[in-house]
């Protein structure tokens, strides 16, 4: 593969995550956009295309979601599209403004991700039924927690996993989140908290489960000579990956992510990591809910099939461990405003790679970061490997 | 990170200030129906089950048997022509235990469903549901066999099977 120019990440913003925003798509998009251009000195004129995530139009209600949001998004005038491939949006995202950097085509990409989940009544969860297959799921009923009930359940019995230990997760990035400005649920809860909370669908209660939200986060890149001219302390992405596993999810083995293990293997690849798990300062994998942090902990290689657990309640994770895992609070404590979290954790890694995550900021100066998303019907993970 | 973001943008509101009217909003509910033909491979399947029986395919390719049944081969991507007639027995792959109805509201009963994966196939199986159990006694690798609907009573359609009970174990 020929990548013509390196990208640097050379700005970012994001705005509040909330159950319900008074601002509508548009208007959070312009915010976090607005924050994102301020943090690096650039105006919008010096944006030459636009990359915009959103996840389904049914949350909105609103077709073309991606030409309604291209105004609030900066796009006006300008070579725009919009990708969508369920939660892996956020990262994906970013995968899509770096290949239009790094093809040469373009000297600057604005990654603009949004989402407004409140708007759909009476839950978003409605909308989300329409994964399931029309003709032979559907008629059963489903719920959208049932698949990862299903996949936590296969998961948990594989390896013999205690509930306790994947409730760990949940405390620990709602404590984490407490330290996010733009936090929607950071809260210090109990192990026996998380334990206690009501059965939605065992293994899965609700402590388990990231928020509803709205919010909007925005990105900037740029090709390396022009990132130089920008800032000081550009942050690289260095390898980007994502694959996808086959829609028939009732014929595979849901106990290991094998398509988040083909995206990291592409992205470390591209990024000259060889070792993940000594190379690897810290991470933010997708986190909806606790278990799958884990889950895409060992997807990402950055740990044996079955350990990740282990390495968590061992404090391995916590933000001054050896694999500080989601730093930021990630979903289950920033909140889930599906494409936008992904993005927020693009954000986190900027950061913490410019030693700028104040309150949050992982000790020991980290160099190399992954993060990752994860999503469509547990089928997708998109990968990207930044460097400071 | 950025000074501005200490204070990140965005205003949080409350149900409450909707019911008030603090804030406006604007309804719409879409009335929108859909009928969607089965296709070759599903509709195979659904004319299966009217009969009682579960239809897979195998791969001439890869010999993979798979239910449901499909008309090409994801891996090989090639065209798939053996139908087979599968049992109508299996084991639990996953499961769990819904106390969540479809649209969220609360059971009193709970739910069970479950991917069971179909004897003669090559680990594939299908999602469904789990009846006449006791939740605590089901585990992944329990053996089930399905519970048809009445011959009469059957439509083409998933649910012509009604659940899947846990059965003994034959070789
Ligand atoms: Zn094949």
């Amino acid at each position: 593969m020929q990548i013509k120019k390196r990208v640097a990440v050379v700005g970012a913003g994001m705005t509040k995550f909330m159950r319900r925003a008074q601002e509508t798509g548009k208007e959070l998009a312009f915010e976090a956009v607005r924050q994102a251009l301020d943090s690096c000195n650039m105006r919008i004129e010096d944006i030459q295309s636009v990359a915009l995530g959103s996840a389904p139009d049914a949350f909105d209600g609103v077709h073309m979601k991606g030409e309604y949001l291209l105004d609030g998004a900066g796009a006006w005038g300008k070579p725009y599209s919009r990708s969508f491939v369920g939660g892996g949006t956020g990262v994906f995202s970013l995968i899509h403004g770096w290949w239009h950097v790094a093809s040469g085509l373009f000297d600057t990409c604005l990654v603009v991700a949004e989402e407004k989940m409140s708007s759909c009544l009476p839950h978003p969860q409605t909308a989300f039924l329409t994964i399931f297959d029309n003709m032979i799921e559907r008629p059963l009923g489903p719920n959208l927690i049932w698949i990862f009930a299903l996949e936590m359940q296969r998961y948990m019995q594989t390896y013999k996993i205690p509930k306790e230990q994947i409730a760990q997760v949940a405390v620990k990035n709602k404590r984490n989140a407490l330290d996010h400005p733009s936090a929607q649920i950071a809260q210090k809860v109990t192990l026996q908290d998380v334990l206690n909370s009501e059965v939605m669908a065992y293994p899965v209660q609700r402590l388990d489960i990231s928020p509803v939200s709205d919010g909007a986060c925005a990105i900037v890149l740029a090709s390396e000579d022009v990132a130089r001219k920008i800032t000081d302390s550009p942050v690289w992405i260095d390898g980007v990956g994502w694959n996808l596993d086959t829609t028939y999810w009732t014929n595979r083995d849901l106990y290991f992510p094998r398509y988040v293990a083909n995206a990291a293997r592409m992205a470390y690849a591209m990024a000259g990591v060889r070792n993940p798990r000594k190379e690897i300062d810290f991470a933010e994998p997708y986190d909806p809910f606790d278990y799958k942090e884990l889950h895409h902990m060992e997807g990402l290689l950055l740990c044996r099939k079955g350990e990740a657990p282990k390495l968590t309640a061992e404090g391995v994770t916590e933000r001054d461990g050896n694999l500080p895992v989601c730093p930021s609070g990630g979903l289950l404590g920033v909140g889930n405003p599906i494409a936008a979290a992904g993005l927020m954790k693009i954000c986190e890694l900027f950061w913490q790679l410019r030693g700028e995550a104040g309150k949050r900021q992982i000790p020991g100066d980290p160099r190399t970061a992954v993060a990752q998303a994860w999503g469509d019907l547990m089928q997708i993970g998109t990968v990207v490997v930044m460097r400071g | 990170m950025s000074k501005h973001l200490q204070k990140p943008p965005g205003v949080p509101l409350r149900e409450e200030d909707f019911e008030a009217q603090r804030v406006l909003s604007v309804m719409y509910r879409p009335k929108m129906r859909y009928s969607w033909a089965t296709g070759v491979a599903i509709g195979r399947f659904l004319k299966g089950l009217r009969a009682g029986k579960i239809i897979g395919t195998q791969c001439a390719h890869c010999r993979r048997i798979v239910v449901p049944p499909r008309v090409f081969c994801e891996w090989c991507f090639r065209p798939v022509n053996d139908w087979v007639d599968l049992p109508d027995t299996g084991i639990i792959n996953t499961f769990s235990v819904s106390y969540i109805s479809t649209d969220t509201t609360k059971l009193k009963t709970p739910i069970i469903p479950a991917v069971i994966e179909i004897d003669g196939t090559t680990h594939a199986g299908f999602l469904h549901v789990i009846g006449e159990a006791k939740p605590e006694t089901l585990k992944i690798g329990t053996r089930v066999k399905a519970v048809w609907a009445e011959s009469t009573k059957r439509r083409g359609s998933i649910t012509d099977i009604r659940y899947f009970k846990p059965a003994e174990w034959k070789p």
